[in-house]
């Protein structure tokens, strides 16, 4: 059977095959072809679509570009979460590729956060690493590390470099055999459904008599109705990084092979659909 | 680890014991004897039984104890009858011991108690000296005494034969009664014992000191315990001051005692020559007022307890000073203590009579912190053959019982006495009495978890008793009758499919048992995870609330040390379950379902997300990543030194993630700055140098290994040092593609460090007439440390380390520095090992003081290395590296060649010579060996393979389409005995058992080649070739002498195919010629070439050797991996040999290579490209190191001896 090191290379080298279409109501001095690109799943919007606006200056005044935002289906696309995430929240089930609409214009402010550099994402995603460190090892691990161990890890999301973000992240990732885990999963939840952004608790890797939790049983405190349902029907469905995995899988390995994921938030996230 | 055991008893004089991987008391076999008292070292256990008669208690072990008896025949000739039986009257008996001075016929050897047994009949030994003789073993001299000789000359008057028998020691895991004293004063009988002293002298091997102490209050000494007489020979007494009451023996020279009126006894004056010691000093109570009443020694503690309960601790105890300097008082009130091994302290507590071990005793905090209760439940009726792998068996009846149980236990009276209930429990009919704690029990299969759900909320308290065999019926009078009715209806069902299929580990999932209960659910689902129920006992019996009452705990066997991770102080079983749980869940067979299903759905994403769009472009097309840093550099010019350089490493990766790189090195010459660079795709090996000095690695490529002058770097830290050599790793293995475990045909090696590298072995390694370039070969390191690595092409890998252990590949791979990306996650696992380093202590005699310290101006150092030129004192000596901690103080070393006298001193006539074990009248010098032992603590793939030592392995080779089930494996352990491994199969590498091959003499060397073919040395130099040895009869039938080449003794040996090489004791290398099919044995030895270590023959009769002194263009190199060329089955010799990575390593296996080079058909058989030369080097040591085979060298350059990575 394939090792638990090529999940992690699976789940980074993830692609989403998009296109770029400009909004219909962009001014533009000629029309415009739509602009395909293979998204990395775990990487953030604002970070790989440097191309995108480059394609669309050709066919553009330079006045008429205000900051670019991604739209799909109607719903303004968050440039802080992840690729993979957006795509399993909103696009999983239709056909590919993604077809996202690209705008320069009426920024929707209440929807989306500015982005002006890269530097702001690289914030957020440290702040995001850090936050689940501080559940994992009570932010042991990343307060130990250097400013250039904290460079190569954004480095290696910016650049897409496996083992430049690796190298590092596998300190981040480390637990003791005997403690069974982190301290807490760091995971979000996010739904399709619900007003909330998404939950976001404390919750342990393994039972306080030891035994490990599965997916299963987290998703079970947490959001109840996404496991079982009176008619014993299947209501939600739970996509991390575009799969659905067992609700038997233990948390903990579930995080282990998932860890790309500290890049965008606290690791693993649960858009869950209702069918 | 393997796993030791505590041994105790409780208030009814029931032995149980508790081993460090367990989690429970197991009550001993033979349960209707009744103990007092109880002594333990690792291999056996002495006891005072209820009769006041001492008994033993040896664990089995897969090589038997045996002894040899011997005895001899000796004839003379006259020219009548020839050589008969008639001597002559001055002559010896017809019968004797090898002297001749005492009589000893075939008959009158008897067995020396119960508990032997004769192995087989007498015979007749057919060798001498290593040699074999003619047939009926005859040896001829002149006349008695004399030297005798295998040969009959015109001359020879007497001759003699000897006689050979075995005896067994067949009383193994059982309590054999040690017989009472037939002769002499018999001793009154035992009131206390103590076993210990291993520590004081290795001969003989597994030698022991047994003290006693009689109801009268005198001390006695057992004489004669060693290895092959674990019974020992006879009680003596040892006359003391006072009646004695106990006392205490430690594993080395600590021998205390307590008397009647409280003081305490320290015997002094016990070595090596006198184990027993010579006197007693009286040593007073701890406290004034109350006198002692037991005492426990280890190496350097001791313990005791006075009368009123309290505990002492005794300061500046020393094997200089047996009586220590003061008593401390310590918290705590105990009954008894017991010091066992690692100076670790047991004790059993006054207050709730529970057994504590000592936590944080260290050897620098010898009185270690805090007691802490040993809770584990026990359990009385489990049977060693029943616990977990008598996995159908146990399923059947335990499926079937556990709901009964359960109810029961809820129902069941607490209150009743548990000396009663013990009762009933040995009945073994009765249900036992179970605890009232609320428990979980580990759950792992997948169709759990719903049901896991519904029986969560209200999970009762836990059942037990898999041992009872029948529904518990007598004590279910007063339980609810409702569920039992439905449980029993459940009950036939479940094993009623039991019966349909097998229960098997996988299926393990305790929690579901009381699913069905807790639910009443009687669905088939569930009734189905009931019936797979089984096997893995989490009960317990006894209930922590109730819990037993110990009389006395002795842990002088159990390997524990402060960093021991134990599963005995769980609380609740929750604790003992989850690791249970966490174990389980790791098995592949457990995880497969999810596990898979990811796999599957991550592949199955990929293909939807990208299949139809890999047009499209990628985010990030190509890249360049640097990583910098400063680091030292050997550099290449004379005069050799680090220097500071810039060191990078500059990656490039396309979008398709293939990759490379260069290495590149900065520095300044004559203030110019220049670089150096390697191509990552180049380098074919990377060497840890790790010292004490420096944190180097050297980097190597097919040039470098040419010249014996690699690429020598070293970090600021260890750290750093490990991060680059995992980052370079990476880099060289992602070059060349190389990713996962090693393949089945991969070629394993060794270095004198105990790195172990892997090479995944070319198409064309040994095609006809162009191999692939040795020094072409890409190793890349595996995690681990090791002496020797053996492999067969069905992945079956084995090793073992420089402590004799054996260790077993998981099939994972990295470990060691590689941790995290180039490393599996499962099947690392920490690893260990130990080995000793030596100084040499030499001294020189005057006229006026003798031996002493002062030496000449002119001689070595007093303290030195063995080479006499590097100082090495006892304080300034480090362990090799900082990976190495010390785990043992400085000891003389008295095991060398030559011998030495009772202080371990050697003598010479002067430095350096050779030296010899007594003085003589012109030694002027003399010098001993201390020895210091250290430990290094590291991961790899590697599993220990308990309990038995070895000193060398041979695995069966195969191809890898090998439809073989079950693959021989032998080895020799450490002690010489040869071993047949088995059950050693694809699926579990590590077979189950050793068979023990019985031999006349220890063994060094095995090896088994293709057709079954074996063939091993004797540690004397003899050879021989194992007879009928087939898949049907793995261990075959007898050994086959073969004489030795002239005047050497073999030291290795290797068979391929067809091919048999054997190394001697002078590093010639001997191929055996005229082996036929029907003649295995062969004809004569053949010399090959000089200056070999090892050899290594494949399973397609490539010969692989480790050769000393190959000369490169810019140094010379020892251990070098050499490769035959231009072996043929024509010509199985070869003609030349080519030369691979070296400077230090020892140990190369190619016996998992059976794949066959491409045949290309040459017009001209082409060898301008390889000298030809027959030897590996240097002719016979002399000039200059410049052979035939080393065309290359630099005339004008001196050659460097320290020139490679690894020296040795």
């Amino acid at each position: 059977m394939a090792d638990d090191k090529d999940v992690l290379r699976d789940v980074w080298f993830g692609r989403i095959p998009t296109s770029f279409t400009l909004y219909q109501d962009e001014i533009t001095e000629r029309e415009a072809d739509p602009y395909y690109l293979l998204l990395p799943r775990v990487s953030y919007l604002t970070l790989v679509t440097d191309k995108v606006k480059k394609h669309f200056q050709k066919v553009m005044k330079q006045e008429d570009m205000g900051e670019m935002w991604l739209e799909y289906e109607g719903t303004s696309l968050k440039w802080h979460y992840p690729i993979g995430l957006l795509f399993d929240l909103h696009a999983s089930n239709t056909a590919l590729p993604w077809n996202i609409t690209v705008h320069f214009q009426n920024f929707p402010e209440k929807d989306l956060l500015h982005c002006t550099s890269n530097y702001v994402i690289e914030a957020h995603f440290m702040s995001c690493i850090k936050e689940a460190d501080v559940l994992k090892h009570k932010g042991q691990v990343i307060n130990e590390m250097q400013k250039k161990d904290h460079k190569q890890l954004w480095m290696g999301l910016q650049n897409d470099k496996f083992d430049q973000f690796w190298a590092i992240n596998r300190k981040l990732m480390e637990y003791s055999v005997e403690e069974g885990g982190f301290r807490y999963i760091p995971f979000r939840i996010y739904q399709t459904t619900s007003d909330r952004p998404f939950i976001q608790k404390l919750f342990r890797p393994v039972t306080a008599e030891g035994q490990t939790h599965t997916l299963g049983d987290l998703l079970k405190e947490m959001f109840p109705t996404a496991v079982t349902s009176d008619d014993g029907e299947k209501k939600y469905q739970v996509v991390i990084h575009g799969i659905e995995p067992m609700l038997e899988t233990p948390l903990q390995w579930l995080f282990n092979i998932s860890a790309t994921r500290t890049i965008s938030s606290t690791s693993v996230s649960f858009p869950c659909q209702q069918t | 680890m393997s796993s030791s055991l505590l041994w105790a008893v409780d208030v009814y004089g029931r032995v149980y014991t508790l081993s460090t991987a367990g989690q429970y008391w197991e009550l001993c076999k033979d349960a209707h004897l009744e103990f007092k008292r109880l002594t333990s070292v690792q291999q056996c256990c002495w006891g005072i039984a209820g009769d006041h008669q001492v008994y033993l208690y040896m664990h089995c072990s897969d090589v038997p104890i045996r002894c040899q008896e011997e005895t001899y025949e000796n004839q003379r000739w006259n020219p009548v009858d020839r050589f008969c039986e008639k001597l002559l009257p001055s002559d010896r008996w017809q019968w004797s011991d090898v002297t001749g001075l005492k009589h000893q016929t075939l008959d009158s050897f008897r067995l020396p108690s119960e508990h032997w047994e004769w192995e087989a009949d007498w015979y007749v030994d057919e060798s001498i000296d290593g040699e074999p003789t003619e047939k009926g073993g005859w040896t001829y001299a002149i006349d008695f005494p004399a030297t005798y000789t295998k040969d009959k000359k015109w001359n020879s008057c007497v001759r003699r034969r000897r006689w050979i028998r075995y005896r067994r020691y067949k009383s193994g895991d059982t309590w054999a009664k040690i017989p009472s004293q037939d002769d002499g004063p018999l001793p009154d009988p035992f009131n206390d014992i103590s076993v210990g002293g291993w520590e004081i002298t290795d001969e003989p091997r597994g030698r022991l000191s047994l003290w006693a102490v009689s109801l009268q209050g005198k001390v006695w000494c057992r004489e004669g315990i060693h290895h092959h007489n674990p019974e020992g020979c006879v009680w003596t007494e040892v006359m003391t001051p006072g009646e004695v009451v106990q006392i205490s023996c430690g594993p080395s020279d600590l021998v205390w005692a307590v008397l009647w009126e409280g003081q305490l006894l320290v015997r002094e004056g016990i070595s090596r020559e006198n184990p027993k010691g010579s006197s007693w000093v009286v040593v007073d109570s701890p406290s004034t007022e109350v006198g002692a009443s037991h005492v426990a020694v280890g190496i350097n503690v001791v313990w005791a307890v006075t009368k009123d309960r309290k505990v002492w601790f005794r300061r500046g105890v020393n094997s200089h000073n047996p009586c220590g300097t003061g008593w401390i008082g310590m918290v705590g009130e105990m009954v008894m203590v017991n010091v066992g091994l690692n100076d670790q302290v047991w004790g059993i507590s006054c207050e709730d009579r529970a057994v504590y071990i000592r936590q944080g005793v260290t050897s620098s905090e010898l009185s270690g912190k805090t007691w802490k209760a040993i809770v584990v439940a026990r359990d009385d009726n489990r049977s060693h053959s029943e616990s977990a792998n008598s996995l159908v068996s146990a399923g059947c009846f335990f499926s079937g019982e556990v709901r009964v149980q359960s109810q029961s236990s809820v129902m069941n009276d607490t209150e009743s006495s548990s000396e009663t209930e013990r009762s009933q429990t040995a009945q073994s009919t009765s249900p036992t009495h179970a605890d009232a704690m609320k428990r979980r029990i580990p759950k792992v299969t997948s169709d759990s978890f719903i049901s896991e759900l519904v029986s969560d909320k209200e999970r009762k308290p836990g059942r037990d008793g898999r041992d009872d065999q029948e529904e518990g019926a007598p004590l279910e009078q007063d339980q609810k009758s409702v569920p039992q009715e439905t449980s029993i209806e459940l009950l036939s069902q479940s094993s009623g499919q039991l019966g349909a299929r097998e229960s098997q580990w996988s299926n393990v999932d305790l929690e579901e048992a009381q699913t069905p209960l807790t639910a009443a659910a009687s669905d088939t689902t569930e009734t189905s995870s009931l019936s797979s129920v089984a096997t893995y006992n989490l009960e317990e019996q006894y209930g922590v609330d109730e819990h037993p009452l110990w009389a006395w705990v002795c842990g002088g066997g159990c390997a524990v040390d402060s960093h021991t991770h134990l599963n005995w102080f769980n609380t609740s079983t929750g604790v003992s379950s989850s690791v249970q749980s966490m174990s389980l869940s790791i098995t592949p067979a457990q995880t497969a379902a999810w596990r898979k299903r990811i796999f599957e759905q991550l592949s199955e994403r990929s293909k939807r997300e990208l299949e139809n769009f890999r047009h499209y472009e990628q985010v990030i097309e190509q890249s360049v990543w640097v990583k910098k840093g400063i680091m030292q550099w050997w550099r290449d010019w004379k005069p050799n030194k680090w220097i500071d350089v810039q060191f990078a490493l500059e990656q490039f990766s396309g979008s398709d993630s293939n990759r490379d790189g260069i290495l590149f090195i900065y520095y300044t010459f004559n203030d110019e700055k220049k670089y150096l660079h390697a191509f990552i795709n180049e380098i074919t090996i990377l060497v840890p140098v790790l010292n004490d000095t420096k944190h180097a690695f050297a980097v190597y490529t097919p040039e470098r290994t040419k010249q014996r002058w690699p690429i020598r770097l070293a970090a600021a830290t260890e750290q750093e040092m490990h991060d680059w050599l995992a980052l370079l790793n990476l880099s060289c293995c992602d070059s060349r593609g190389i990713h996962g475990p090693p393949s089945k045909q991969a070629i394993w090696s060794t270095t004198c460090k105990g790195d172990i590298y892997v090479c995944e072995p070319a198409p064309n390694l040994e095609a006809v007439p162009y191999p692939l370039p040795c020094d072409q070969m890409f190793w890349r390191q595996i995690g681990g440390h090791l002496r020797l690595v053996e492999s067969n092409g069905l992945g079956i890998v084995w090793g073992i380390g420089y402590d004799h252990t054996a260790w077993v590949c998981t099939g994972g791979y990295g470990g060691g520095f590689s941790q995290g990306l180039a490393s599996s996650t499962d099947n690392i696992h920490t690893q260990t090992d130990v080995k000793s380093v030596y100084i040499h202590e030499n001294q020189r005699w005057n006229p006026v003081t003798g031996y002493s310290s002062r030496g000449l101006p002119t001689d070595r150092y007093m303290w030195s290395n063995v080479s006499g030129l590097q100082e090495c004192t006892k304080a300034s000596t480090k362990p090799p590296s900082p990976q190495w901690t010390w785990v043992s103080d400085w000891c003389i070393d008295y095991n060398i060649s030559g011998g030495t006298d009772m202080e371990g001193w050697q003598y010479a006539a002067d430095f350096p010579a050779t030296y010899h074990g007594y003085k003589k009248m012109k030694d002027f010098v003399r010098r001993r060996r201390w020895a210091r032992k250290c430990k290094i603590t590291t991961t790899g793939p590697w599993l220990e393979v308990p309990p038995i030592a070895l000193w060398d392995l041979t695995i069966l080779p195969c191809s890898s389409q090998s439809s073989v089930e079950e693959v021989s494996l032998w080895g020799i352990s450490n002690k010489g005995d040869v071993l047949c491994r088995i059950g050693v199969t694809r699926q579990s590498p590590a077979g189950t058992s050793w068979l023990h091959i019985g031999t006349d003499q220890p063994f060094k060397s095995i090896s088994i080649g293709g057709g079954y073919q074996m063939w091993a040395i004797a540690r004397d130099g003899s050879t021989f070739y194992r007879g009928s040895v087939s898949a049907e009869n793995p261990a075959g039938d007898c050994w086959y002498h073969i004489p030795s080449p002239p005047r050497q003794k073999l030291k290795q040996v290797s068979v391929g195919r067809t091919s048999v090489y054997a190394v001697d004791e002078n590093g010639n290398l001997w191929y055996r010629q005229g082996l036929t099919p029907s003649y295995p044995q062969g004809s004569s030895w053949e010399h090959i070439s000089n200056n070999v270590r090892k050899v290594s023959v494949g399973p397609l009769d490539q010969v692989w050797i480790i050769a000393d002194k190959v000369q490169g263009s810019h140094s010379l190199s020892c251990g070098t991996v050499c490769h035959r060329v231009g072996v043929q089955p024509m010509e199985p010799k070869g003609h030349s040999w080519d030369y691979g990575i070296g400077g230090g390593w020892e140990h190369i296996t190619i016996r998992g290579n059976s794949q066959e080079a491409p045949r290309i058909v040459m017009p001209v058989p082409a060898e301008s490209a390889l000298e030809k030369s027959g030897c590996v080097a240097e002719e016979g040591g002399g000039d200059g190191g410049r052979t035939a085979s080393n065309s290359s060298v630099l005339g004008g350059k001196e050659e460097e001896l320290n020139g490679n990575a690894v020296s040795c």
